[in-house]
């Protein structure tokens, strides 16, 4: 007995279907791109521009070039001056500014005479990505207008760090790589487990079940063609990512592509185990939306696995997306080869494995 | 050697017996009428046939092989068509043939000759590039038979295939059911139409999962338990039908009262044909009792011993 009997019959019966049903193709092609503009743009975690307005009570010379440097920056954006603390504190309460810089009136004078002047900002403190990113750059820039100031010339110990693999830290290049395997898993689930629900309510399926064919070709017959429009899309989304977001390709291409064949089985898996237990097609749709929260959130694409509880640090290692991202980060950010990269390989082509295996063995008890 | 065989043939769901040590045998060529109310089982013989459900207890062979052991032989050897068809609605008639060959594993040569042979029996090649889904149910009717036998099946199971077709499509199908059992196709149709049930060479009525009455139809009208000693089947035909239904249904010698049409069909005592014929108003003409007045009769003697 044959066990992927029907194959490729039903391979070309579904690519039949997606050429008749090219609404889906479309729909499959052009909502990545257009949650990749979305996503990629709104989970900009850089912070700049900060909405700023400076209170300088004795404007001088020295004054004036403090304000310089922080117009001189991206983080800070310059709105205006203020000539009170009551005006100061209503423009941050009613969310105007979010960080007042406030100059003392004796800032010059203290300058010039090396008495040590106190320079305040007053960070608005409810978005705490802001104000910390906002005090981080503000004390920077206090130690080197220190340094020019100071007659020496020169400090002692000078920090100079540098940021490795994505030296601008921008924020789309962290995350769109990730978003490539978030959007397309919940894609390939979403499609196999509707195909297959679908099957079963017009009742093709029932009849498949009185032929020769086994539950195995059935599934795998299935899928390819759904790996292939998943394949089609990873290509599409890092095209977009390359060319909208200018975010380079460090390592190759090839591992990214190679590594996509197991995740995107695994994925065409997870949405053949949801057809089993969908009783119809809106029930697979929400299932399948529902794999979308934990490979968004526990997958280490927006928060980092290891600061999770422990419990979701197990969750997270049965997620393909997981895998997955971890390989579009590392080539496309790090630069990495397959052979430093093999092992999500591995464990995805496990995954795929056994979500198929076990969606047959489903399949087959359904029939009996 | 019949070409199905069940011997005590018993199928449970939980502690449901859907089908109740059930006796079949037919031979090749045979066109076999499985009837019976909703619910009575018909559909699970079929399936159990197949290969697609745990026999409890008995035994169900086919082309001579024990399903339980050689379900995937046997698949290949049937064809099923169902009354929902199994079609694929978004695929031309054309690719929904191609699809089910391709799923029987025929050659490309033997597909050829065979999509020839389907074609031209079911007179479809007209509507050949055309979706599954725009053809009437007569058509798909047709485009189901012509995949359910792409693989020349020697055995085929229609179970209520007419269900929602017009009367020429219904007669057109059991046209073709009758040109391919002249092959020495063997088929098991089951349906609730009394008309397709005369046409078929042997009739089985199963009641509660049980197999009640089995043979000819001829051999079934002629069945002692539905012809009870001293009772006759008497047609009468008046204006007012319903009225007099009621009316007749309290006699003491009238045993069962059915309308047919416009008359009704009675079974009543013999020695009271006059005082019948006196309470209707009219004479009623004695008749032969038709297959659905045996399965009436049936039912009624299984529910009153009950
Ligand atoms: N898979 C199943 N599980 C439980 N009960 C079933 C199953 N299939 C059929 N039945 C029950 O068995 C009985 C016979 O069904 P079926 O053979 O479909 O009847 P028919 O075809 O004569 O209308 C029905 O009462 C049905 O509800
Ligand atoms: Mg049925």
């Amino acid at each position: 007995m044959n066990l992927f009997s029907g194959t490729i019959p039903m391979m070309r019966k579904e690519f039949l279907h997606l050429r008749r049903d090219q609404g889906t193709v479309i729909f499959a092609l052009l909502i990545p791109v257009v949650q990749l503009i979305i996503f990629g743009f709104a989970l900009n975690m850089n912070v700049r521009q900060i909405p700023t307005i400076v209170y300088d009570q004795s404007p001088s010379q020295r004054s004036r070039e403090l304000i310089e440097r922080f117009r001189a920056t991206d983080t800070f954006a310059l709105l205006g001056h203020v000539t009170s603390d009551e005006e100061l504190y209503r423009e941050i309460r009613q969310g105007h500014a979010q960080v007042a810089l406030k100059i003392p009136a004796d800032y010059a004078d203290r300058v010039l005479e090396g008495r040590g002047a106190t320079v305040q900002l007053l960070v608005d403190g409810s978005d705490s990505t802001v104000s910390g990113a906002a005090l981080n750059v503000f004390s920077s820039l206090i130690l080197l207008e220190n340094q020019r100031l100071s007659n020496a010339g020169k400090s002692i110990v000078e920090a100079r760090p540098a940021v490795l693999f994505n030296p601008a830290t921008r924020s789309p290049n962290f995350f769109v790589p990730g978003l490539v395997a978030v959007l397309v898993q919940i894609m390939v689930i979403l499609l196999v487990a509707l195909s297959v629900v679908r099957e079963r309510e017009r009742g093709t399926l029932d009849q498949l079940t009185v032929t020769p064919v086994q539950p195995l070709g059935v599934m795998v017959g299935k899928m390819i063609p759904y790996v292939a429009l998943g394949f089609l899309e990873i290509c599409w989304v890092l095209l977009i990512m390359r060319v909208v977001f200018a975010v380079p390709i460090n390592g190759s291409l090839a591992t990214l592509l190679i590594i996509a064949v197991p995740f995107l089985v695994a994925s065409s898996g997870i949405g053949l185990l949801i057809s089993t237990k969908a009783q119809s097609q809106a029930e697979a749709f929400q299932m399948s939306f529902g794999t979308m929260l934990p490979s968004i959130f526990l997958s280490g694409y927006i928060f980092p696995i290891n600061n999770m509880p422990l419990q979701f640090q197990y969750v997270s290692k049965i997620i393909p997306t997981t895998y997955y991202i971890d390989v579009t980060r590392g080539v496309i950010l790090r630069g990495a080869s397959l052979s430093e990269l093999w092992v999500n390989g591995a464990v995805l082509s496990l995954m795929a494995l056994v979500t198929v295996a076990l969606a047959a063995r489903q399949f087959q008890r359904q029939l009996s | 050697m019949p070409v199905i065989e069940t011997q005590d043939l018993t199928i449970r769901f939980g502690d449901f017996t859907a089908v109740d040590q059930v006796s079949l045998s037919i031979e090749r060529g045979e066109v076999f009428g499985l009837l019976g109310p909703n619910g009575s089982g018909k559909t699970t013989i079929i399936k159990a046939l197949c290969g697609l459900v745990r026999i409890a207890s008995g035994s169900a062979r086919l082309l001579d092989l024990d399903v339980r052991q050689h379900a995937a032989e046997v698949r290949q050897r049937i064809g099923y068509m169902s009354q929902r068809f199994g079609l694929y609605e978004d695929l031309t008639v054309r690719e929904n043939i191609e699809f089910y060959s391709g799923v029987y594993g025929l050659s490309a040569e033997r597909y050829a000759r065979r999509f020839a042979e389907v074609v031209a029996l079911t007179t479809i090649t007209p509507y050949l590039d055309r979706r599954a889904g725009q053809l009437s149910g007569g058509w798909k009717q047709r485009l189901a038979l012509a995949c359910a036998i792409i693989h020349s099946p020697e055995v085929v199971f229609l179970d209520e295939p007419t269900a929602g077709i017009d009367p020429v499509a219904r007669r057109a199908l059991w046209d073709l059911v009758f040109l391919l059992s002249g092959q020495g196709v063997t088929f098991l149709v089951t349906t609730h139409y009394m008309d397709e049930a005369e046409r078929c060479g042997r009739v089985g009525y199963l009641y509660n999962s049980k197999l009640v009455a089995l043979g000819t139809v001829d051999e079934l009208k002629r069945l002692p338990a539905a012809n009870p000693p001293g009772t006759a089947r008497f047609e009468i035909t008046c204006p007012n039908v319903m009225e007099v239904l009621a009316a007749i249904r309290l006699l003491p010698y009238v045993h069962e009262a059915t309308i047919f049409g416009q008359s009704i069909h009675a079974l009543a005592d013999v020695s009271a044909t006059a005082a019948l014929a006196a309470a209707v108003n009219v004479t009623p003409r004695l008749i032969e009792p038709s297959l659905e007045d045996v399965f009436v009769t049936l039912t009624n003697q299984i529910r009153n011993a009950a």
